[in-house]
């Protein structure tokens, strides 16, 4: 068939795409595991990088403070974005279309604008640079997404369910929470993943609003570069890299959703 | 009666919609009016400084002959990233859409779709030891082509524009794919029975099908792009200045707000005035 080279051209050219999607990656994580701290080449295995990095107090510190930001936008985000999902989905409120498109702007703005943004607003009214004030500006980051990922989860929901737990005397809250809650429980446990991600691979906002000298991984990765390096961010990277791939695999199976944003 | 009992709906709704929608006010509007009003200030209001209302910040764009190139700049590479993107992507998204099937085709759009979804400074940083002189790339060509090669892309704007193709082209092929997809099969099949050639289909029924989604595409790719600063620097070395490192120098290291706020109210306008223009084809395609 005449279909077959250009068929098969294509599956070369997403071959292609993929190689190029991937090998900085595994490189990266080769070398991570390369003995010398250059890159030199040959090649000689070592976990000297990963050693290191437990006495490095600098990166743990940065990692903890990672982890835990990202938790507490995680939890955040998820309970008030599915708040909103749920009340945007239930009720016709007025000017639903406007709170839809209100959601647009922290995505679609640069970051480099939403941070110098914050920094700007937080500084004016007194909160200065550090944890609280990424926390406040992850959690609006992460928002839309939740809403999204929620909704997303909410189109799939036979809304006479909650009618006919209503009809037989169920108050609103037990509805919500004998009946929404437990169909959406997936939707909302990919959600909270998602937030965690964007929280912690989020570089650009905590560069601006962390406080010099107590950053976040991503933010210390970029100094540590800059400044010249240390053979453990290559360690640390990998680490990095592989909890969000992870992460958005979790999303990626629990959402069921083709990527969508 | 029911009257009041959708007015206690209504109030409910609000009463779980404010969170949220508070939230975002504090953190992302409020911000961007504050920067408004900063771009017009003469000096950071601390106390003991003077400070007035000022164009001055504004003027110095339009008076600086560097402030606007770097923003022509950071268009022009926004713009050949965004151009890489739909070139490279497209044929990805035809092929998952159109030729690879089942379950294979979920599993690859997967991995199309993960690496943007990772943490994107790391894949900025991996390009770095990938194209350093005497790296890994010039290492596996010189094993494999006569001779030393050295690429000589280490900072250089060529670096920078692969390394942002390679953090956004997957947004091309996801908002491509989510397109090709919706195409409905009988549409093809018809054409194919009136004797339309492959090449015919793609030119006369696919990519006018599939064009809202590729604007969509190429719009969420350029927004970000023009506001970059973190590939330019890490990538582009002394060659990677742009109007984003620029914007990033008055926060972190001039210490100029009221001027970095007004730059960064220029490209905003710049990006509204993009967004604008597509937004048709973008609530079509996200929509």
């Amino acid at each position: 068939m005449s279909a077959a080279p250009l068929a098969l051209s294509g599956r070369l050219w997403l071959g292609l795409m993929l190689v190029f999607l991937y090998a900085p990656i595994l490189v990266m994580a080769a070398m991570s595991l390369n003995a010398s701290p250059f890159y030199q080449l040959p090649f000689e295995a070592s976990t000297r990088w990963y050693a290191k990095l437990w006495t490095n107090r600098e990166i743990l510190a940065a990692a903890w403070r990672s982890v835990w930001i990202a938790l507490a936008v995680a939890a955040i985000a998820t309970l008030i974005g599915s708040m909103a999902a749920i009340a945007l989905w239930r009720h016709a409120v007025p000017g639903r279309r406007l709170l839809q498109a209100l959601l647009f702007p922290p995505i679609a703005v640069p970051w480099l604008i939403t941070g110098t943004a914050m920094l700007v607003f937080f500084f004016g009214i007194g909160l200065d640079r550090g944890s609280p004030a990424v926390i406040l500006g992850h959690v609006a980051l992460a928002l839309p997404y939740v809403i999204v990922v929620v909704t997303a989860r909410l189109q799939g929901f036979d809304p006479t369910l909650e009618e006919a737990a209503r009809s037989l005397g169920a108050r609103p809250l037990t509805v919500t929470l004998r009946i929404t809650l437990p169909f959406l429980a997936p939707g909302i446990v990919a959600a909270a993943l998602f937030a965690f991600a964007v929280s912690f691979d989020q570089f650009v906002v905590s560069y601006f609003l962390a406080r010099p000298g107590d950053t976040t991984l991503p933010v210390l990765i970029y100094t540590a570069i800059r400044k010249g390096f240390t053979p453990e961010i290559n360690a640390i990277s990998t680490i990095v890299i592989l909890v969000s791939m992870v992460l958005m695999l979790l999303v990626a199976r629990l959402a069921r959703f083709g990527g969508e944003r | 009666m029911a009257d009041r009992g959708e007015r206690a709906a209504t109030g409910r709704a609000l009463a779980m919609l404010a969170p949220a929608y508070l939230w975002l006010l504090f953190a992302v509007f409020l911000p961007l009016a504050a920067m408004a009003w900063f771009s017009l200030l003469s000096d950071l209001p601390l106390r003991g400084r003077e400070w007035h209302l000022t164009l001055a910040n504004y003027r110095a764009f339009l008076d600086s002959p560097a402030y606007p190139a770097l923003l022509w700049k950071s268009l022009r590479i926004a713009a050949v990233v965004t151009l890489l993107c739909l070139v490279a992507g497209f044929p990805c998204a035809l092929v998952l859409a159109r030729v690879i099937r089942g379950r294979s085709r979920e599993a690859l759009l997967l991995l199309v779709i993960l690496p943007f979804w990772s943490n994107a400074l790391v894949r900025v940083f991996s390009w770095t030891i990938l194209l350093r002189p005497g790296g890994v790339l010039d290492a596996a060509l010189s094993a494999v082509l006569p001779g030393e090669v050295r690429l000589g892309l280490a900072f250089t704007e060529t670096a920078v524009v692969i390394g942002l193709v390679h953090s956004y082209v997957p947004y091309v092929i996801l908002t491509a794919y989510l397109a090709l997809q919706a195409i409905d099969q009988s549409l093809i099949e018809a054409a194919r029975a009136l004797g339309a050639g492959r090449l015919r289909i793609l030119r006369r029924i696919l990519l006018p099908l599939a064009l809202p989604g590729l604007i969509a595409g190429a719009v969420l790719v350029f927004v970000p792009v023009a506001g970059s600063f973190m590939e330019p620097r890490l990538l582009g070395g002394r060659m990677g200045t742009t109007f984003g490192t620029v914007i990033e120098d008055q926060f972190v290291a001039v210490f100029n707000w009221p001027l970095g706020a007004a730059l960064s109210f220029i490209l905003l306008a710049v990006v509204l005035g993009i967004l604008a223009a597509a937004s048709p084809a973008l609530r079509r395609s996200l929509g």
